[in-house]
């Protein structure tokens, strides 16, 4: 039930060697892209490597939670819940910081701190859907409640995600759209070349693995948490 | 079928309570009427900004109001701990779904039938295509209703009722109110329906996923 | 023929358990008073029964259906009035019992609703809002819509808080007139003197568990009390 202290631990570690290794990459062995035209532009660039991974492991953990909504409503068991609010606050920790380090990156780019294209909006409206998860979790005392409605939530939040995120690209775009084969596209977009392209892949490896390694950890308190929760209402209940 | 009268008979229910008291409608119509004003007041429009904000101001004042429907549809049933007269009876817990469902589409189409004659008229402007543009407003009621109905069941058993119903229903009503304010500007610009025909899509495809949605997690989240 | 049929039922929310093995048996036509104090599970006992809540554990069968299994088949044969009103407020009494006379499928609804208003004595205020209505008359609105669909299994979850001694006197007098005497009663109460007078057989729920039963004739309410509280005292 509890994962293994040893796991926990050690899948720390490793994260935190593959986060290591991946500054050194990023900031040492990546080479500057062709089409920037300014230092700034160039060293800002740099930022997409931290970014993109941010946003990705935002979605998985979002992803995660609406599965484990699914298996607790199905199943019943605790543990789905533990792992559905762990997984949520990690999620929004991380979009938190894709936001702030995608605004970074924006000021010298485009110019502005924040613009209302696609992957921005939606990328607000979904950090503002998970606080509102965190906010409906808070305002619930009982706990089988809390679970059971957690569950629905964040199942109908992600399942909105796509369909929002379609809507608001059939407006204009210009986030730079890096993933579509290596054509600059949009302002700002640059050539997705080899050694770029695996640096990049690794990062992302990179911050999978501090997503799960978070996971465990975040997991383990909870249970915890809930473990003197029970203890003490033991003791409250027998006196 | 008997399924369907309960259904019938939960909305027949609803409308007979709003008959007595017409508080709901009633505060649904004033507090969009408000909206309206407050929005000419802040943004000080004039004739040619008038016609690009005004589906935009619809949207909004419906969005609101409309909240206020839902939350009012449950709070009524759990003050009285009626919710569990529901379900001791033997009735489908998705017919109860259906039924609270229906009747908060019923309502907030019955506002929008009063409110959009007046702001037809605030806003100066011509209807465009009446069948249409009402065909749209319903479209946009419906997916407010379906995960409006579910989070409204949720949210009446938080200690915010009111406060959070909003913060939950309004990230995930995005593309309902982008497709619908999309649409709306369109049928007043008397635009051909070719040209938004996506939005259109967007929005039947979102109905019916999330109304079918809500319609299965409903169970879980009515069981006391 | 056994219409309540209870062994071994567990009921825990989370890790707290609240009923740790009840067993119960209500045969038909029987009156089971059942007696305990705060926080001892009897409602939680009812709401099980009632198919409003599951189990954790056990077996138990209502009027041969599993509440877990079976439960939509199972409402129509279960009324339950509890100490809330289960009422609409805006709404007349005939306009609340022809709403659940729906639900329940009730065939003749207009003759079934006229027939059990006159027994509680409220026909003549059919037509006025229940928010008029005193204690009294919605606890009567509630029996008469517990009855509506003639269930041969009625429950009644503390229906006498909130009324004083004649009130409740009333209200026994209202139970049977409308015909509880012969269905299936399971009622709890918090008063031991009444829970006595009124039922056939008394059993008291302590620690999670059924403590103690006997038969109305078998002890007189000064027993009965003496029991409770050593039962209960000893929480």
């Amino acid at each position: 039930m509890l994962p293994g202290e040893r796991w926990g631990i050690a899948l720390l570690v490793a994260a935190a060697w593959l986060m290591l290794i991946a500054v050194v990459l990023v900031f040492g062995v990546a080479p500057d892209p062709v089409n920037l035209t300014t230092d700034m532009e160039r060293y800002a660039q740099r930022i997409f490597y931290f970014h993109v991974p941010n946003w990705w492991v935002g979605f998985l953990a979002y992803l995660i939670a609406a599965v484990a909504g699914v298996l607790y409503l199905t199943k019943g068991h605790e543990r789905w819940d533990v792992l559905e609010v762990a997984s949520v606050e990690i999620g929004l920790t991380f979009t938190t910081i894709g936001l702030i380090s995608g605004s970074i990156w924006a000021k010298p780019t485009w110019n502005t701190w924040w613009t209302w294209e696609p992957r921005l909006t939606t990328a607000a409206i979904g950090w503002l859907m998970y606080v509102g998860y965190l906010m409906l979790r808070s305002a619930i005392d009982h706990p089988e409640r809390r679970a059971r409605f957690s569950a629905v939530f964040s199942i109908v939040a992600f399942l909105s995600v796509p369909i929002t995120f379609l809507a608001i690209r059939w407006w204009r775009t210009i986030h730079p759209v890096v993933i579509a084969g290596s054509s600059d596209s949009g302002m700002g977009g640059f050539a997705l070349g080899p050694t770029i392209g695996l640096i990049f892949f690794f990062c992302l490896f990179a911050f999978t693995a501090l997503y799960f390694a978070l996971l465990t950890l975040r997991t383990r308190s909870e249970w915890l948490a809930r473990r003197v929760q029970q203890l003490r209402q033991d003791i409250l209940y027998r006196s | 079928m008997s399924y369907l009268r309960k259904v019938l008979a939960i909305v027949a229910k609803d409308v007979a309570a709003e008959l007595r008291t017409r508080e709901m409608l009633s505060s649904m119509f004033v507090f969009a009427l408000l909206v309206i004003l407050i929005f000419n007041f802040a943004f000080e429009l004039r004739a040619e900004d008038q016609a690009t904000l005004a589906p935009g101001v619809l949207w909004v004042a419906i969005c609101f109001a409309g909240m206020l429907g839902l939350s009012r549809s449950f709070i009524l049933e759990k003050d009285r701990g009626s919710i569990e007269g529901l379900l001791l009876a033997p009735i489908e817990r998705s017919a109860i779904f259906l039924g609270k469902m229906l009747g908060n589409v019923l309502f907030m189409g019955l506002f929008e039938l009063l409110i959009l004659p007046i702001f037809v008229v605030l806003f100066n402007l011509s209807a465009g295509d009446l069948p249409l543009l009402l065909g749209v407003v319903l479209l946009g009621t419906i997916g407010f209703g379906g995960v409006g109905t579910l989070f409204s069941a949720m949210a009446v058993h938080t200690r915010a009722r009111e406060v959070l119903l909003p913060i939950l229903l309004f990230p995930v009503m995005v593309p309902v109110i982008l497709a619908a304010v999309k649409l709306t500007a369109a049928i007043f610009d008397q635009l051909p329906l070719s040209e938004v025909q996506n939005w259109l899509s967007l929005l039947i495809a979102f109905d019916v996923i999330f109304m079918a949605l809500s319609f299965m997690l409903f169970d879980y989240v009515i069981e006391e | 023929m056994l219409m309540i049929e209870i062994r071994g039922l567990i009921k825990a929310f989370g890790n707290r358990p609240v009923l740790r093995g009840v067993n119960l048996e209500v045969s038909a036509g029987e009156f089971l008073t059942l007696v305990g104090p705060n926080g001892a599970g009897k409602t939680t006992l009812m709401n099980i029964i009632a198919t409003l809540s599951r189990p954790t554990a056990g077996h138990i069968r209502v009027a041969g259906f599993d509440p877990a299994a079976d439960a939509t088949r199972l409402r129509r044969h279960i009324g339950l009035v509890s100490h809330k009103a289960l009422l609409y407020d805006d709404l007349s009494a005939e306009q609340n019992l022809r709403f659940y006379a729906r639900l329940y499928d009730v065939a003749q609804p207009e003759a079934r609703i006229e027939m059990l208003l006159r027994q509680v004595g409220l026909w003549g205020r059919q037509h006025d809002p229940v928010r008029t209505y005193s204690r009294g008359m919605q606890q009567r609105l509630a029996i008469a819509r517990a009855l509506l669909h003639d269930p041969p299994v009625v429950l009644l979850d503390e229906p006498d808080t909130g009324l004083d001694r004649h009130g409740a006197a009333r209200l026994y007098d209202w139970l049977h007139q409308s015909g509880v005497a012969q269905r299936t009663v399971m009622m709890t109460t918090h008063n031991l003197e009444r829970g006595l007078q009124w039922g056939d057989r008394i059993a008291i729920l302590a620690q999670g568990r059924i403590a103690f039963q006997a038969s109305q004739s078998q002890l007189g309410v000064a027993q009965l009390r003496a029991r409770y509280d050593q039962l209960v005292g000893d929480a």
